[in-house]
């Protein structure tokens, strides 16, 4: 319950936090992962930098047809976006399935996004968007795609000194529908399995099919056969099940508890079947 | 003048709203956590991350040099400290010695090494970490059928069967009646492991005044008078030097119906320091280091006829026990025994018991403690008996019921069924859900390939617990009423109420007897320097067995204060009643306030009367009570996923009077919620090594508010001649009608398959997978 | 380090070492001892306490980060001796039993209604997601919600 001591520091400026990262202190967003892990003394930073104080880090904005979503906005805020709701729904649908309100209401997605936790929500539809994330250290500024991003559980394209500055997704164009289907953990509320799905029809027929996978395995994925296998489609319920059959194909399925590998693998293609579905219905 | 004393309204069997919610509403309520003393050190304890080590050596010398820590104590320093006891008996019993910190040896993870006492608490938690101990680790075992196995480790070296006890009881002639039989169903079914997650979790302050040899006890408690006995005896205390509070306590749930190691480890430290101490058990030391409850394998066998009269039941138990007896451990078990009948007539049974030690923290009383292991047992097996005589599960209950006309119903396992009316509940239950609809509309379902059940489960439960020849300690209750010489009541219960809120119902059986307002009665509990010695709360005792030494402490009172008004109004022909005594002849009356006065004043008393108002009355029962039920469920299952969504709930509990039905209401849908808990989500998983994989909320799921359907609960009255109220009790029904109800629900749904039985808890992918290999 | 909260109303200034988290801040610096800890994950909720008009668990935050703030804590709710509508109504509908969860649970249920004035049973009941009772099975509680925004309507 207690945590072990450690230094803190509340910058004002995301310059002074990234030199703070730089001399080797670990940063805290929202707290939601870290300050448990803290309390059970699983983790013992030395010198924690709040970002949370950060104002130029908390923002949903529209640019060049792309959305940008500042690291410490917070699960509630992109739940609740006006803007993410009409724009990119499966970002703010997916926000309100992570956690509860309390928890939504101070984790924020860089957080969640940089501790890459295997069963956390926001990379399904992070892949799914083809997102991208900016990270910033002291001396770097880099762009990386969130395919490339997830390196493993709890492992991403992060260098110690840099953090998440935001998350890039784009405005979805006409026609397209979304959706996230989770199956949720009785007892933490993490996705044993959670499916973001994007459909795009134009003409009647489908021309854009993206599946993002989180839960499943060590790292969240974009299941890009099951994604070609419905392209070109009409979208029968035959033709969704036959790309769903396809998401968890060659997948090293984790195994727990609450769920083995196969059971697992199974309810990937289920809620990617109902992901595609829902997300078909939505395309009207 | 006293008119504002004097009360038409009676309360009994009305929706009163609780007198004890301002405070805890407000946030102004006092538990354990939140008593502050000056000068209180904080006390964190060191446990085992093993299962079963000898320790080698444990080296304190950092620990004790750390910031603000004023001692380190360990097995050495306490082994002095009388061991946990163990208050339950049974013969031929292996009662290991249980000290309250480990000395050469750890039993399970969790187990208490050391004591870290500093003037902070992070301190404390700080220096903990510097406790170094040299563990010798050892082969551990955590399954009980494993642990029985030939070879397995032997928890306790000197008892290398890993066997406590056996127990057998038997009834009538059971292998007549299974030669008799048509045809024998057998199931084997477990009764997993769960924790009771009070929210509470566990805490105590202890406070020695050396100079007065006194020695204050808060601790989250449902029995403070038991836990002052028993931690004096372990601390060598005078009794009445020792003074147990039970503030408010955030939920027991059985898990504390006990004495514990820290209890009296609190106690130690405070007189070696002469300070205040404070231990507040962590939610991660609660799962580790609380009582767990159920813990049961179970092998039935039932003996019937072609028409589906039952004939016998054998039950075969193996009971996991964890490394230890705590206060009431081995006798949970013989609870399923007794009640393993049912509500059904058969008279020939035969048990066996067999207490298996494990590397695992000890199983308890946890809501229902052996009933709901018995219920799931029998309901499950008439539920078996009916798919294999294909008859309809209502109609194989009400042919075996115990008929209405047959109480008082002695049974095969030695009770005596108080009153009964079982078809009643059942048949309510069946009208609200509608029932016959329903299965029409399991046919269509099933023809469209859904999976839709109907289960049905009808309980029996004894409560009241008990005669003090049934229990460990003394089955009474005690009661003390004080009317004060301004007429205001101030009721003292030995029961020790947790949230059940007998602070109300003994407000409304004093005011409704006294003829005063609830606002003029004031119920304490849970001090044992304020309150005669009493039992506790635990069994669904408090009302049927506390209320009713309330009840005859206030017909003492009454007859005084008629004497009183006779005196004053000189009359020997009076009534008291609305909170006045009249006299029949002229109609004029004495305030129960002008009364009170006289009696304290006493510048006159009626003859052979004392002065004052005050009556203490211990209540004996003469009988358990025997609260019974019938729950439904509809379950609707996603063949996909394997998930059980309970469609509909229907609860018809007969419980005898009511005295707060909004109350009793609470009682249900709370027992229900830890009943479908344990049907459905929750079980403590240990691994082949003894380790607690299920050690947080992040890994063992309790249900939350989303996760609960909405409750339709009704009930059925048949009162319990065993107490002048007829109350019979509520508190653990919800959780003993609950669990089979929804596995039998599940298994009908299932059934087209050819499932006969799940075990607990339904899991999605156990039923996924009976799906995907029965397609 | 320095702190300076608003807690229901009233401006507090302390020097707290960083790694106290609030709870322990509001319980034993400030002594309010209203909000309970019920776990160490973030998922009982009974430490709920409102940060700036949000639900948070302040079991889950560090007192070092409410710097600035404005915390209301179940103490807060009541004014001038009168209970609020929300409190009123768990304790019209027995939504709590042993108390321990109640102040956490009174605080999500306030979100609730401050997000959603006249919420469906659902959302109710998912609102309250990351609050643990052991004691009511909910429908009590869920009933007093409802109570509350029937009451708030009037």
């Amino acid at each position: 319950m207690i945590p072990q001591k450690f230094e803190y520091t509340a910058p004002k400026t995301l310059d002074e936090a990234l030199l703070l990262l730089a001399a080797g202190a670990k940063p805290l967003a929202g707290g939601m992962s870290l300050i448990p892990m803290m309390k059970l003394r699983l983790a013992a930073p030395e010198h924690l930098v709040d970002l949370g104080k950060l104002k130029d880090l908390n923002y949903i904005r529209e640019t060049d047809g792309t959305l940008h979503i500042g690291a410490t906005t917070t699960h509630a805020e992109i739940e609740s976006s006006p803007i993410l709701r009409k724009k990119c729904p499966l970002l703010a649908e997916t926000a309100a399935a992570i956690g509860d309100v309390q928890v939504r209401n101070m984790g924020t997605i860089g957080g969640s996004v940089a501790h890459a936790d295997p069963a956390a929500d926001y990379p399904a539809a992070l892949q799914a968007l083809e997102a991208k994330l900016a990270l910033k250290g002291a001396k770097s500024d880099r762009i990386v795609a969130a395919a490339d991003f997830f390196v493993d559980a709890f492992t991403t394209a992060l260098q110690p000194n840099e953090i998440i500055r935001e998350v890039i997704v784009p405005v979805e164009a006409a026609g397209t529908g979304t959706s996230y289907q989770k199956m949720f953990h009785p007892a933490s509320g993490f996705a044993i399995v959670g499916i973001a799905a994007r459909v795009r029809k134009k003409a009647g027929n489908i021309a854009l099919v993206r599946i993002g996978v989180t839960g499943l395995s060590n790292r969240p994925y974009r299941a890009a056969t099951a994604e070609k296998a419905l392209e070109g489609k009409l979208g029968s319920a035959t033709e969704i099940q036959n790309a769903a059959a396809l998401v968890a194909k060659g997948v090293d399925a984790n195994s727990d508890l609450h769920a083995s590998a196969e059971y697992r693998r199974h309810l990937a293609v289920v809620h990617a079947a109902r992901a595609l579905m829902t997300a078909l219905a939505r395309t009207a | 003048m006293a008119t504002t004393m004097t009360q038409t309204e009676t309360f009994v069997g009305k929706r009163v709203r609780r007198r004890e919610d301002p405070r805890l509403i407000t946030g102004t309520a006092t538990y354990v956590e939140d008593i502050q003393m000056p000068g209180m050190h904080y006390a964190v304890i060191v446990r085992s991350p093993h299962a079963a080590a000898r320790i080698r050596s444990i080296k304190t010398k950092q620990a004790e040099a750390a910031p603000g820590v004023v001692a380190v104590y360990t097995g050495k320093d306490t082994e002095r400290v009388g061991p946990v006891p163990c208050g339950a008996s049974l013969p031929g019993l292996r009662v290991p010695h249980h000290h309250v910190l480990a000395t050469d040896r750890v039993y399970f993870v969790g187990h208490p090494v050391a004591v870290v006492v500093a003037t902070d608490r992070y301190l404390a938690r700080d220096a903990a970490d510097l406790v170094e101990v040299d563990y010798d680790v050892l082969p551990a075992v955590a399954d009980p059928e494993k642990a029985l196995a030939k070879g397995a480790p032997a928890v306790h070296p000197e008892w290398p069967d890993n066997t406590a006890f056996t127990f057998h009881q038997e009834g009538g002639d059971v292998d007549k009646a299974f030669a008799e039989a048509d045809l024998v169903v057998k199931q084997r079914m477990t009764s997993q492991r769960l924790i009771p997650m009070a929210l509470e979790t566990r805490g105590v302050v202890a406070e020695w005044r050396g100079a007065d040899r006194q020695l204050n006890l808060y601790t989250s408690t449902q029995i403070p008078h038991l836990v002052r006995t028993l931690v004096a005896q372990m601390l060598s205390l005078e009794e009445n030097r020792m003074r147990v509070v039970t503030p408010e306590v955030g939920g027991g749930f059985g898990s504390k119906l006990n004495v514990y190691a820290e209890e009296a480890l609190m106690g130690f430290v405070a007189m070696k320091i002469n300070k205040p101490v404070k231990w507040i058990e962590s939610r991660r030391e609660n799962f580790l280091c609380t009582i767990h409850g159920r813990g049961h394998v179970d092998y039935y066998e039932v003996a019937a006829k072609r028409d589906g009269t039952i004939l016998g039941i054998k039950l075969k138990i193996i009971q996991d026990l964890g490394a230890y007896h705590q206060l009431l451990t081995p006798a949970i078990p013989t609870l399923s025994v007794l009640m393993m009948p049912g509500l059904y007539k058969t008279k020939n049974v035969r048990a066996d018991i067999v207490g298996v030690f494990t590397n695992c923290m000890p199983t308890d009383a946890y809501r229902g403690a052996g009933r709901p292991e018995a219920t799931h047992g029998i309901e499950r097996m008439v539920d078996l008996l009916a798919d294999e005589l294909k008859m309809d599960p209502a109609e194989i209950r009400l042919k075996n019921f115990v008929g209405k006309d047959e109480f008082p119903y002695a049974t095969a396992t030695g009770l005596m069924y108080d009153s009964g009316d079982y078809a009643a509940p059942l048949k309510k239950a069946l009208e609200i859900v509608g029932y016959q609809k329903l299965r029409q509309e399991q046919i269509e379902a099933r023809k469209q390939g859904k999976w839709m059940g109907i289960g049905i489960s009808t309980y029996g439960e004894i409560c009241a617990i008990g005669p003090s020849p049934a229990t460990p300690a003394g089955g009474w209750e005690s009661a003390t009423v004080k009317i004060e010489p301004s007429g205001k009541v101030t009721v003292m219960t030995g029961a020790c109420p947790h949230g059940q809120g007998e602070e109300t119902t003994f407000a409304q059986i004093t005011a409704d007897e006294l003829g005063v307002g609830l606002d003029d009665v004031l119920v304490i509990r849970g001090d044992t320097a304020i309150v005669q010695y009493g039992i506790g709360t635990f069994g669904s005792r408090a009302t049927a067995i506390g209320g009713t030494a309330l009840y005859f402490a206030l017909q003492d009172l009454k007859a005084k204060i008629k004497k009183f008004g006779a005196m004053l109004l000189e009359s020997e022909d009076v009534t008291f009643s609305a909170g006045q005594v009249t006299c029949n002849r002229t109609g004029k009356s004495k305030s129960l306030q002008e009364i009170a006065g006289a009696s304290y004043r006493a510048l006159k008393l009626p003859p052979e009367t004392e002065p004052g108002l005050l009556a203490t009355r211990f209540w004996e029962p003469p009988n358990f009570t025997f609260p019974f039920g019938a729950h439904i469920v509809v379950s609707d299952i996603d063949g996909e996923t394997g998930q059980i969504k309970i469609r509909r709930y229907v609860a018809v509990d007969d419980c005898g009077n009511m005295i707060n039905p909004l109350l009793v209401d609470g009682q249900v849908h709370g027992g229900v919620a830890q009943g479908l808990g344990q049907a459905l989500w929750e079980q403590v998983v240990y691994d082949d090594n003894g380790q607690l994989v299920t050690g947080e909320l992040m890994d063992y799921a309790v249900p939350r508010a989303h996760m609960m359907p909405w409750i339709e609960n009704d009930h059925t009255t048949t009162p319990s001649p065993v107490n002048p109220l007829g109350v019979k009790g509520v508190g653990e029904a919800g959780t003993i009608g609950c669990s089979p109800a929804v596995v039998n629900s599940v298994v009908d749904a299932l059934s087209p398959l050819g499932v006969r039985h799940i075990d607990m808890p339904l899991t999605p992918e156990k039923i996924w997978k009976l799906i995907a290999g029965g397609n | 380090m320095k702190i300076r909260v608003t807690i229901n109303g009233k401006s507090y200034s302390h020097d707290v070492e960083p790694r106290l988290l609030l709870i322990h801040y509001l319980r034993e610096v400030v002594g309010l001892t209203g909000s309970h800890v019920g776990c160490e994950t973030s998922l009982c909720g009974a430490c709920t306490v409102e940060l700036n008009g949000k639900a948070v668990k302040s079991c889950t935050m560090f007192a070092v980060q409410a710097d600035g703030a404005s915390v209301v804590t179940v103490e807060g709710l009541a004014t001038d001796g009168k209970l609020h509508p929300v409190q009123e109504a768990f304790w019209n509908e027995h939504g709590l039993q042993c108390g321990f969860c109640t102040p956490g649970m009174i605080m999500a249920s306030k979100q609730i209604l401050d997000r959603t004035p006249k919420p469906t049973e659902e959302e109710i009941r998912h609102g309250l997601e990351g609050n643990v009772c052991r004691c009511t099975g909910y429908q009590h509680i869920v009933n007093a919600v409802k109570a509350a925004a029937a009451g708030a309507g009037k």
